[in-house]
């Protein structure tokens, strides 16, 4: 797939960066996109108005998504159906993404700016602006099978129990 | 080969002789704990069973717990909604593990699992919240999960895809010195390893200062291992173990422990001399940002915090109230105290700590999450400083991103009240 850079972000950014506490009693995956990144106007903006086209990247460096477990951090980066491309990302947020098919890449070495194109293909990321190329990390198997189902909804609905105990 | 502890209890809840390090296993699920995005992990729940004709039915009710703390009572109708569709969920599926805002049984959910005994060591425990690692004080393995993964565990009960994690071990030697606490350690571990430095791995806690070192500090330890990036923090049981479960979480039954093999293999080990340190601060906008207090003495504070599920336990507010008790808060501050649970809020009323901190000029309130998170009470201003005894620092942590938090001990809290300014305890006559 090809993408381009929207926004890029250092390390350690928090759920609470992604999707502010205060926005919390809001849960539905239709409604929580209006929240992300909420505390950075600009970009908030940019994703609401449609400036950001749906299917662009966010660029990040290590452990992203550290903290709190709010999967309304996941929802709503998947309401403009971004790509995550980060050097690594935390525990949590990344079984999330992958329960709710949140499309991520973990790139060890990623370097790329904002506005640059990308193409994720083939075990790496080739950034197409500055010509270099990155190596992705495979997800693990076990959860590959989460992301070939469709997600952890589906892929829970073919392992319920045929007759109650 | 030698298992650690997680290895060890990994491998009895899904009854095999070993569990190496990297193996995916599907352990049973002795608790799931849930609290307000129960709302949420309910709309999954249900759209797992939509179309297949099923009723949804919990795997068992009796092992799920959900518990009212993130916003008590509550700020909106949105939120009061929430409960209301939680509570109606609750009462259908036969689910008895219930807290609602009540001032008898209500608290802060990383409390109230302790305190009532459902947490047992050698569980596996899931929560939909990242501090679900506080009850690895307990031997519990105990991991913090998204809404949708919850989900699938109150259908399967059992939880999918957990490796096995590497161990990092953290040997703790000699006496805390005086107006050092569990805080202060746990802080220091942090900043030694980074806020990704136990991604994915598990800390083991060991030494003579863990042994000697009461269950409620032993909490504050697994509380605060997520924000090093670890799965669960974990403190093999022992005879202390045994005593909390007794005295103070009123288990009856007999309770087995084990701990992890003398030969096992870890990660690394990270050795520490307790006698050594000072007390911390965690500096803004990161919990790895660890500085020993003399480095940032005599910071103005606007808000001072005492309380959340990592500092808001009775011997919190009793290190608190000692150091306040007839003294006053600052003019130029503000202080709010949240204990973690009303049998806490009750404790510490009879034994005098609320009425020392409410003539000092602190604001108690009720139990629950209140600002630590930004949701509820306690907002910042603009340009506004705070120090808190809670877990996080991050950016709008306490409702404004120009904000900052510190984060630090009860006891540096209390010092830094009388002053309005960042206070060594240590100093305080």
């Amino acid at each position: 797939m090809k993408t381009k850079v929207a926004f890029k972000v250092g390390d350690d950014v928090s759920t609470d960066i992604v999707y502010p506490g205060r926005f919390m009693a809001t849960v539905l995956p239709t409604e929580t996109p209006a929240f992300a990144f909420a505390d950075n106007a600009d970009f908030n903006r940019k994703l609401k108005s449609g400036e950001i086209p749906r299917g662009s990247a966010i660029v990040a460096g290590k452990n992203f998504g550290c903290g709190s477990s709010r999967e309304q951090a996941v929802s709503c980066l998947k309401g403009y159906d971004l790509a995550v491309v980060a050097r690594d990302i935390s525990r949590i947020f990344l079984q999330s993404a992958i329960n709710l098919g949140l499309n991520i890449i973990i790139c060890p070495e990623i370097e790329a700016a904002e506005g640059d194109e990308l193409e994720i293909a083939g075990g790496k990321v080739l950034n197409l602006t500055s010509g270099k190329s990155f190596a992705t990390n495979p997800l693990p198997k076990a959860r590959q099978a989460i992301i070939d189902a469709g997600g952890l909804i589906p892929y829970t609905r073919k392992l319920l129990p045929t007759a109650k105990a | 080969m030698g298992m650690t502890y997680a290895q060890k209890l990994l491998a009895k809840a899904t009854g095999q002789p070993q569990a190496a390090v990297g193996d995916v296993l599907e352990p049973e699920v002795n608790l799931a704990m849930s609290h307000e995005n129960g709302a949420l992990v309910i709309n999954q729940f249900n759209e797992i069973y939509e179309g297949t004709g099923r009723e949804a039915k919990v795997w068992d009710p009796s092992r799920i717990a959900i518990i009212f703390d993130h916003r008590v009572p509550a700020e909106s109708s949105k939120t009061a909604g929430n409960q209301k569709k939680i509570r109606e969920f609750v009462g259908k599926q036969g689910i008895k593990k219930f807290h609602d805002i009540r001032g008898d049984i209500g608290g802060i959910c990383h409390q109230i699992l302790p305190e009532n005994g459902y947490v047992r060591p050698g569980f596996v425990l899931v929560g939909t919240d990242s501090h679900t690692t506080t009850h690895g004080a307990l031997g519990a393995f105990s991991f913090g999960v998204g809404a949708t993964e919850m989900a699938s565990v109150w259908a399967l009960g059992r939880i999918l895809n957990v490796e096995v994690p590497a161990t990092i071990k953290v040997v703790v030697n000699g006496k805390l010195p005086a107006h050092v606490y569990a805080k202060d350690l746990i802080l220091y571990v942090i900043g030694r390893l980074t806020a990704q430095g136990a991604n994915y791995k598990v800390l083991e806690f060991h030494g003579d200062t863990i042994r000697n070192m009461p269950t409620s500090g032993r909490l504050v330890l697994c509380n605060m291992s997520v924000e090093a990036g670890a799965t669960s923090g974990l403190v093999p049981p022992d005879e202390e173990t045994l005593r909390y479960l007794r005295e103070e979480a009123g288990v009856k039954e007999k309770v087995e422990i084990f701990g992890p093999d003398a030969d096992a293999v870890y990660d690394h080990v990270l050795e520490i001399d307790a006698a050594k340190l000072e007390p911390q601060i965690a500096c803004p906008h990161t919990v790895d940002n660890v500085k020993p207090i003399g480095e940032v003495k005599g910071k103005k504070l606007n808000q001072i915090v005492i309380g959340s599920c990592t500092n808001g336990r009775l011997d919190d507010l009793e290190v608190a109230a000692r150091i306040l008790k007839g003294r006053r808060v600052a003019d130029s501050t503000r202080m709010l105290v949240f204990p973690a649970s009303w049998r806490i809020y009750h404790k510490a009323t009879d034994l005098g700590y609320i009425q020392d901190l409410s003539r000092a000029g602190a604001v108690v309130c009720n139990p629950g999450c209140g600002p630590c998170l930004g949701i509820h009470q306690g907002a910042l201003a603009d340009n506004e400083v705070a120090l808190a005894t809670t877990n996080r620092n991050f950016k709008g942590r306490m409702g404004n991103p120009k904000a900052e938090v510190y984060l630090c001990s009860p006891a540096v809290a209390a010092a830094s009240a009388i002053s309005g300014t960042i206070t060594d305890p240590r100093e305080v006559k």
